[in-house]
Parts: C-alpha cells; sequence; structure tokens
C-alpha cells in the first residue's frame, strides 16, 4: 500500500473537517453560549494536525487503487469521528470522551444513537454540530472533499466507490468531482427545501435546519427529549415525506432533473422500496388502530414510524415499544432492509433484497425445474453472475457482523431484545432499538466497552462493512 | 471538451488514455464489462457497457452533447454505423476508424462525404506513413515535418563515438555554419530545454530542428547523413506492411517482404506490384534472412504480430549492421527495452493514432484564437512541438521576443514568414500570419498566448 497518499488525503481531510467548524462555532456565538471556545481550540488542533500530515506524507506517488481508497475512506471516517468529538468533550457537556466519541460516530454514521440523557440542556453550537455530521456523513465526507478540491487525483472513482452507499456506483457524467457535485447539489437543494417546508409549519429556524439536516443524512438527531413528537401533525407530515425522498437513490433525481422518465419508472428497486413501505404502513395502522381509536391519529403515527425505520433515520413521535407485537415485529424487520442504493439511508439496501429474493426464487425453481434458466435484474439489466455472487457474500458477512456485535455486546446484563435491537439499529445506522434502547430512551447505559464496539459497528455498517474489515487485514498494510 | 469514445480496444485504450491526459470528458464505450470495469477503474471517464450501435446506448453516453465521438471498434461497418447514428443524433465532429482494403480512396471519400464523418483513421495506414518518412530521412531516429517542409524536425540518438559526445551548444553552433536549433534534450528519462552552456553526452536523444537545406548540410558536416533507403527488407505480411510497401514502391525503391503463412503470402502478391518481391518464409531464420540479402540490405523493418519478435529480429538484423532497423511495437513496456538493446527506432500505431486525435481535439478546442497547424509529440511524448498560424488579434504581435516574458520550459523555435524561414533570436518579433513553431516540455498549450507567463 503507498502509505503516503493515504496519510496526506486523510491530512487534507482533517483540514477540511477544521474549516467546516466554523459552521458551529458561527452558530455558538451567535447564540452568545461558552461552548465557542471549545470549538476554536478543536479548529486550532484539527489545523495544525491536518496541516502536518498532509505536508509530511505529501510525495511523487499520486496513485489511488482499490487498496488506497479502501483504506483512505476508513482512515478518513475514524480520524473525523475522533477529532469532532472533542468540542463535546473540551467543553463539558459530555465529559467521557468515549461518550462523545460514540455519539460523533452515530453523527457521521447518520446512525442516530445518542447516550445523552438530557439532550434539551446541551448548548445550540454543540447541538448543531452534531446534526451537521448527519449532513456530511450522509452523501459522504470524501465526496464533499471531492466536490470542492481543484483537481482530483486520477482513479479517484475508488474512493467515490468505497465511500458511497451501494454495491455499484455510477457515475452521472464523466467526471468524479462533476458527478460529486451533481450529488451535493441535489443533496442540498432537498434539504433547503425540507427547511421551507418547515419555516411554513411555523417552526423556529435553528429547529428547522437541525431537523432537515437530520433528515436529509436519514441520521435522526433531533433537539428534543420526545424527538418529533411534540411538533404538529403538519411537521411530522413533512418530516415523513421528506424522510422517505431522501431515501431514494439521488441517481434518480438526476434522470428526473434530465426527463428520462421512463428510466426512473423502470426502476424495480424504486417499486420494491415504496411496496415494502406501503404494505408495513398498513399493516401497522390496521394494527395500532384499537390502540389510538382514532383513524388520522393512527395513520399518521404508523406513516412517520414506518418512513422512519425504512430509511433508517431514527426520529420517532410515538414510543413503538409500547406497540403491539405484530407491530414491533414489523419494525423490527424495517430496521434490514433500508433505502434505495446510491441514498443517504442505511442497512441492507433495498437493491440487495430485490436481487435476494430473485435468487431464492431461481433457486426453488431450479428444484422444480431442474433444467431452467434464470436470471438476476435490477432495474431493467440482467444481473452478471458475478455481481449476484457479491450480493449473497455481502449478505452472508453482514450477518455475520451483527452475530458479532451482538455477542460482544451481550456482557451487559440487558435483556436479549434490547441487546440484539441495539446491534441490528447500530449496523443499520438506525438509532433507536427496542427496550432499554427504545425510542424513548438511550445508550447511556452502557458500558464504555460496548460503547466502542456499537462505535465500530456503526462505522462497519455505514461503509458497508469491506473498508472498515479490510483495515484489520494484515495484507492491506502490506507495503507489495 | 466533451468526448465518447466507442470500442476500447487497443487503439481506442491508447486514445482514451491520451485524451484523459488532456482533461477532457470522457465517456467510453464498449460491450465487454471487463474492459469498461478495468477503465473506469483506471481513469476519470465515465463507462457505458453496450453495444455503439444502439441509439439507447448512445443517448445513455450523451452522444448529443458531445463535441468529438470517436469509433474505434474493430469492425469498420460497426464504426460507420455509430458515427452515422452519432452525427444525427447531436455529436458535433465524428471520426470513425476505416481500415478494411476493400475501401479504396475514392469510396471512402464518398463515405466520408455522405456519411459527414470529420475525419476517417486507418492506424496501419498512419504507421506506413510514418515508417516511411523514416526510411526516406534514416539519419534521424524519427523526423517530422512543418508547413510546407519548410521546417523539418528530426530527432538524433547521440552514440559514444559521435562528434556530438561532450560538446556544448553553443560550441556546436560555433563549429557548424547552418542555421539550426537542439530543441529539446531527453536524458536519463527527463526531457530538458537546453540553453547555450549545455553539455551533449553519449545516450542523450536531441531534437533538431532546421530548414530541410541546413539539415542536410548539418548532418553532412556531423558526418552522419545516411542516404534514404533503396533496399528494404519488411519482416511479416501486415497490413502496414503492404501499405508501406505500396509506398515504398510508388517511390521506385525496391522491397523484399518475408511472411510465414502462404495464404497471406498469395494475398500479398495479388495486391502489391509486381516488383515486390514476396518471400514465404520463418523470418526468425538467420540462414533465411542471410540467404535474402540482409548483409546488403539498406534498411530492416520488423512488423509482425509479435512485439518479442520484432524486438529480437531487429536486435540481430543491428548486429548484422543493418544501417537502419525499425521495429513495431504495440505494448508500451517494449519500447524501452527496445532503447536498451540499442533500437532506438521503433513505432507504435497506437501512439500514432492517439497523437493524431490528440492533435485533432486540441485544434477543436481553439478555433477562436491562432490555431494549432501541427502537432508532434517528441522525446517519447514528453516534449511537445507545436505550429501555430498567428491570430489577426494575437496580443503580442510586433513585440521583441526578448520582451516577451515566456513560461518556463517553453522555446519559440521556428518563424515561417511567407517564404522565410527563421531561427528567431531576441530581436525577432512574431506578426500574424507568421507560423511558429513552439517547443513545450511538461504542459499542454491549446493557443498561442499560452506561452506568456
Amino acid at each position: 500500500m503507498r502509505y503516503k497518499i493515504v496519510l496526506h488525503t486523510v491530512g487534507r481531510v482533517i483540514l477540511f473537517e477544521a474549516a467546516l467548524l466554523l459552521l458551529p462555532l458561527a452558530a455558538a456565538l451567535i447564540y452568545g453560549e461558552s461552548c465557542a471556545e471549545a470549538f476554536i481550540i478543536t479548529i486550532l488542533i484539527a489545523a495544525a494536525l491536518g496541516f502536518a500530515v498532509s505536508r509530511l506524507c505529501s510525495g511523487a506517488e499520486k496513485d489511488i487503487f482499490i487498496r488506497e481508497g479502501f483504506a483512505i475512506v476508513s482512515l478518513s471516517w475514524i480520524s473525523i469521528s475522533a477529532i469532532g468529538a472533542l468540542p463535546f468533550v473540551i467543553s463539558g457537556e459530555i465529559p467521557s470522551y468515549i461518550d462523545a466519541f460514540f455519539e460523533t460516530v452515530s453523527g457521521f454514521t447518520t446512525t442516530g444513537a445518542s447516550i445523552l440523557t438530557d439532550v434539551e440542556s446541551m448548548s445550540r453550537g454543540l447541538l448543531f454540530w452534531r446534526s451537521l455530521t448527519h449532513w456530511l456523513g450522509g452523501m459522504g465526507v470524501l465526496v464533499f472533499v471531492m466536490a470542492i478540491m481543484e483537481k482530483v487525483p486520477d482513479r479517484s472513482i475508488n474512493i467515490l466507490r468505497a465511500e458511497m452507499p451501494g454495491h455499484s456506483v455510477d457515475k452521472l457524467v464523466p467526471r468524479s468531482r462533476s458527478t460529486a457535485k451533481i450529488l451535493y447539489y441535489i443533496y442540498l437543494a432537498l434539504t433547503v427545501l425540507e427547511v421551507v417546508f418547515l419555516l411554513c409549519g411555523g417552526m423556529p429556524l435553528y429547529d428547522s435546519i437541525v431537523h432537515a439536516l437530520g433528515t436529509a443524512g436519514t441520521g435522526g438527531f433531533g433537539i428534543k427529549a420526545d424527538s418529533i413528537a411534540s411538533y404538529s401533525h403538519y411537521l411530522q407530515w413533512v418530516i415523513t415525506v421528506f424522510m422517505l425522498l431522501f431515501g431514494v437513490s439521488f441517481s434518480l433525481y438526476y434522470l428526473i432533473l434530465l426527463r428520462k422518465w421512463k428510466a426512473v419508472l423502470g426502476s424495480n428497486e424504486l417499486r420494491c422500496y415504496l411496496g415494502i413501505g406501503f404494505a408495513s404502513f398498513v399493516i401497522i395502522t390496521i394494527n395500532i388502530y384499537p390502540m389510538y381509536g382514532n383513524i388520522a391519529d393512527a395513520v399518521r403515527l404508523s406513516a412517520f414510524q414506518v418512513s422512519s425505520l425504512l430509511t433508517t433515520t431514527g426520529y420517532a413521535t410515538a414510543d413503538f415499544d409500547l406497540w403491539p407485537q405484530l407491530s414491533k415485529a414489523v419494525l423490527f424487520l424495517l430496521m434490514f432492509s433500508g433505502g434505495c442504493m446510491g441514498s443517504t439511508a442505511g442497512g441492507l439496501k433495498i437493491s440487495r433484497i430485490v436481487v435476494l429474493a430473485q435468487s431464492v426464487r431461481n433457486e426453488l425453481r431450479r428444484a422444480l425445474l431442474p433444467r431452467s434458466v434464470s436470471s438476476v435484474k435490477l432495474n431493467g439489466r440482467r444481473l452478471d453472475p458475478l455481481e449476484v455472487k457479491a450480493v449473497h457474500s455481502y449478505f452472508a458477512i453482514y450477518l455475520s457482523v451483527i452475530i458479532a456485535v451482538f455477542l460482544l455486546i451481550s456482557f451487559e446484563p440487558f435483556g436479549m431484545e434490547t441487546n440484539l435491537s441495539a446491534a441490528v439499529s447500530c449496523v443499520n445506522n438506525i438509532g433507536p432499538g427496542f427496550h432499554l434502547v427504545g425510542p424513548a430512551a438511550n445508550y447511556a447505559a452502557y458500558s464504555g466497552f460496548s460503547k466502542l464496539v456499537l462505535s465500530l459497528a456503526m462505522l462497519l455498517g455505514r461503509l458497508e462493512i469491506f473498508p472498515m474489515l479490510l483495515l484489520f487485514s494484515p495484507q492491506l498494510w502490506s507495503r507489495r | 471538451m466533451k468526448i465518447v469514445i466507442v470500442g476500447c480496444g487497443k487503439i481506442g485504450q491508447s486514445i482514451l488514455k491520451s485524451l484523459v491526459q488532456e482533461n477532457h470528458e470522457i465517456v467510453a464505450v464498449d460491450s465487454d464489462p471487463d474492459v469498461i470495469n478495468s477503465i473506469t477503474g483506471n481513469y476519470d471517464v465515465m463507462g457505458v457497457c453496450a453495444a455503439g450501435t444502439h441509439y439507447k446506448t448512445l443517448s445513455d453516453a450523451m452522444v448529443q452533447n458531445a463535441e468529438l465521438f470517436i469509433a474505434t471498434t474493430g469492425s469498420d461497418e460497426l464504426n460507420m454505423l455509430s458515427c452515422f447514428l452519432a452525427k444525427r443524433m447531436g455529436a458535433k465532429h465524428t471520426v470513425a476508424r476505416i481500415r478494411g482494403q476493400e475501401y479504396s480512396t475514392e469510396n471512402l471519400k464518398f463515405i466520408k462525404q455522405q456519411l459527414e464523418l470529420s475525419m476517417v483513421i486507418n492506424p496501419e495506414q498512419l504507421t506506413a506513413q510514418a515508417i516511411f518518412n523514416i526510411l526516406k530521412f534514416p539519419s534521424a531516429v524519427k523526423s517530422e515535418t512543418f508547413t510546407r517542409r519548410r521546417f523539418e524536425m528530426a530527432e538524433l540518438s547521440v552514440k559514444p563515438s559521435s562528434p556530438l559526445d561532450g560538446v556544448s551548444l553553443s560550441e556546436l553552433r560555433r563549429r557548424y555554419s547552418a542555421a539550426f536549433l537542439v530543441c529539446a534534450v531527453l536524458r536519463g528519462g527527463r526531457a530538458y530545454i537546453p540553453g547555450g552552456s549545455f553539455v551533449l553526452e553519449a545516450g542523450d536523444k536531441l531534437g533538431l530542428l532546421a530548414a530541410p537545406e541546413d539539415m542536410q548540410k548539418l548532418l553532412r558536416g556531423m558526418g552522419i547523413l545516411q542516404k534514404s533507403a533503396k533496399h528494404v527488407i519488411i519482416l511479416g505480411g501486415s497490413r502496414i506492411a503492404r501499405y508501406l510497401a505500396e509506398e515504398l514502391i510508388r517511390s521506385e525503391n525496391s522491397v523484399k517482404i518475408i511472411e510465414k503463412d502462404e495464404e497471406r503470402c498469395a494475398e500479398l502478391c495479388g495486391t502489391l506490384p509486381d516488383n515486390a518481391i514476396v518471400i514465404c518464409g520463418d523470418g526468425s531464420d538467420h540462414e533465411l534472412l542471410t540467404e535474402e540479402g540482409l548483409d546488403r540490405s539498406d534498411a530492416f523493418v520488423a512488423l509482425t504480430g509479435m512485439d518479442e519478435e520484432n524486438l529480437l529480429v531487429a536486435y540481430y538484423a543491428l548486429g548484422r549492421r543493418v544501417p537502419k532497423v525499425i521495429a513495431k511495437i504495440s505494448q508500451d513496456s517494449y519500447s524501452d527495452i527496445g532503447g536498451q538493446l540499442g533500437i532506438d527506432c521503433v513505432v507504435s500505431p497506437k501512439h500514432i493514432t492517439a497523437d493524431l486525435l490528440v492533435q485533432y481535439a486540441r485544434a477543436l478546442q481553439n478555433s477562436l484564437g491562432s490555431r494549432i497547424e501541427t502537432l508532434y509529440s517528441l522525446m517519447n511524448g514528453r516534449v511537445e512541438a507545436l505550429e501555430f498560424d498567428v491570430a489577426d488579434d494575437f496580443a503580442c504581435a510586433g513585440v521583441a521576443i526578448k520582451d516577451l516574458r515566456l513560461k518556463p520550459d517553453i522555446l519559440l523555435a521556428g518563424l515561417i514568414r511567407g517564404e522565410k524561414t527563421i531561427i528567431p533570436g531576441g530581436d525577432d518579433v512574431i506578426l500574424p500570419h507568421d507560423r511558429v513553431i513552439v517547443i513545450a516540455a511538461g504542459q499542454r498549450l491549446c493557443d498561442l498566448s499560452d506561452v506568456i507567463a
């Protein structure tokens, strides 16, 4: 591996984070909060570190192959999380570094799992930073860096591939940098649109921005103890719709901009995404109707919770931990599905489910008609057997990671429901789970070790396992 | 500039690589998923994996907005069809690779006109032309000419026994009375634009610019002038060999082609004029080469499909003191090995084609300013020689060259004004409608005004 180019790029990403920290600093100064000092100190540390690393490691080697792409992405994510945690610790609002690290990883990976027991007492600058990490992490930090960089290295597609959620990243336009720009423009436009809609419903500007950032990244950090529940019904519906929108592949929005309707409608991933969402919504609405005795409330709450868990956002308007078992089971299963490929959502991704379902169908058919020939199609294209195989192995590894995380946190004296849902929730970047980590509770009770394991789980889930997992492979680090 | 390339074989990839370095926005189309995967992994381009003659493929590749469309699949007809479709869909310029023998010159002219092709490329013919140029002027490793042969650019290598070894450039100027300029020197993989105090060493490769008569005088003075080759032996009966033989016979040279395959031999005999001799036999057999008069020939050209065979037989011919030995290479890495073996004259069809398209693309880019008339890449692609037609509104027209603030590694090497050729000094000026020859190392010029810092 080429260490220099890897460290050089990581250094530049840290420098970039230092620049971004100016935004929450501005927020802190506007509200006249004491956490401004913590931001200034962090910015100085990040700038010095980033400058030193990128300077020391600038060299002639420029090639980024897939190995370097993996290493750059995973190391960048770890280092920005490590540095992003500093303001919480320095300001003293989250005294333990491990807690702050967990919170920041949860932010960047758009999980939204929190260890805060009293969100409302936090200063506004820090809460803004927490939500900003969602927004950046959603589309990808390196994708952002690439969009604003003057000259991107050749083969930079390897970075995009390692960071963008999805198994096959296609470029929208010939240049990586232009592709990254288009994605961010669409992302920004949708976010601003949501802010406008929220403002129209009478939500204060600060709240609107924070919630729009949280929705856009499909993250789920809020500023209220009861998440979104205390806002008006209109606002809840706005967030429901936007969560769904951010779970759709961004290349589809680009196709819409180009007015290629046929390609949009031909996406069986989109149809499946909406189908799963709608079916879950109907089941849960019927199931919880007796609880509320009011069809309007049942529809609203069911739609919001389904949208939130399907897109792995993690906002809540009801404590679904108290819902009937059937509804809980459906929500638990929704945690696995995730959004579409190329959206900001986490999870397994709908397109993988489409592929897996077709593989199962083909296997069954082969059992009955051994000579039958079958294929797997995604969005109107026949997939290569190797691509299908890659999805199968991803599914196996994905399950192994959930099992491993579940085992590692089972040292905690909590029930199986809590631990399993915590593991599933973190790997899929959702946030809330069930029982002790349900929407009304948080992760504060876990030990430091478990918090680190869960942080790793979140990173594994966000980067689609391979980049992080390969960090532990000695082959990645060998110079040859 | 938006460019679509259909067909990413050897030639296509080489064009793609050169155009990526020129910083164009490129979409590559090929029906082989492995090829597309490797291309999108290695270059910052978009890949479309499908057949290049489908409307959907072309619209996915955004042909509507493409300024240049290049079709280089292995099939002439596919290339023509996709160029035709692309043109109708809105591509501004289309280039097709057409190399079939059945497309004679008039036929091709008609096709080009009817399909509104901007250019037809035939890599084999281009290569044959390049080899022919070398054979006509064998003193140089490579030679190129600028407008109406007013200037010649020759690449020479300095051999250990050469009179140039250890001589400084200012000394060289004193020694020979001809007007010439050493534009660039390649030493140890680095290209220099040398000043007067630069001392030449054995192993250097230099680029010389002079008017043809001065060039003759200079080379004669140095004692390295070789007569143009008369008796040429060609190894391998490929398409390039056929084009080259035709060209050589047209200018009354004797040609002998050695080819293994009997059928191919018969085919060649049928198409070539009678005075071309086709020998059916294994060219790697030394006995056969001797028998066919290798020792008495003026030049030996190895054109088989195997790089290794070309290099080895060329090396053997070099040992037999054939005055001029040329080998065709398709694999990039072999051209350095050729240099180490002493075979400094290697031609690569894909590079020749890629250079032509780079020149074409760059000329399209600056259709407003001073036009690029000719572009050559020298010193294994590290240095470029460009000929500009100075525009009416050139900002620095009439300013003495010594007062121009040129960028580093730029040299104004030659001026052509009407019938006069000038190797410019500090007091010369550039006027509108002059032709200026600019040498640039390590940078890409699109317009004459780019030379000024």
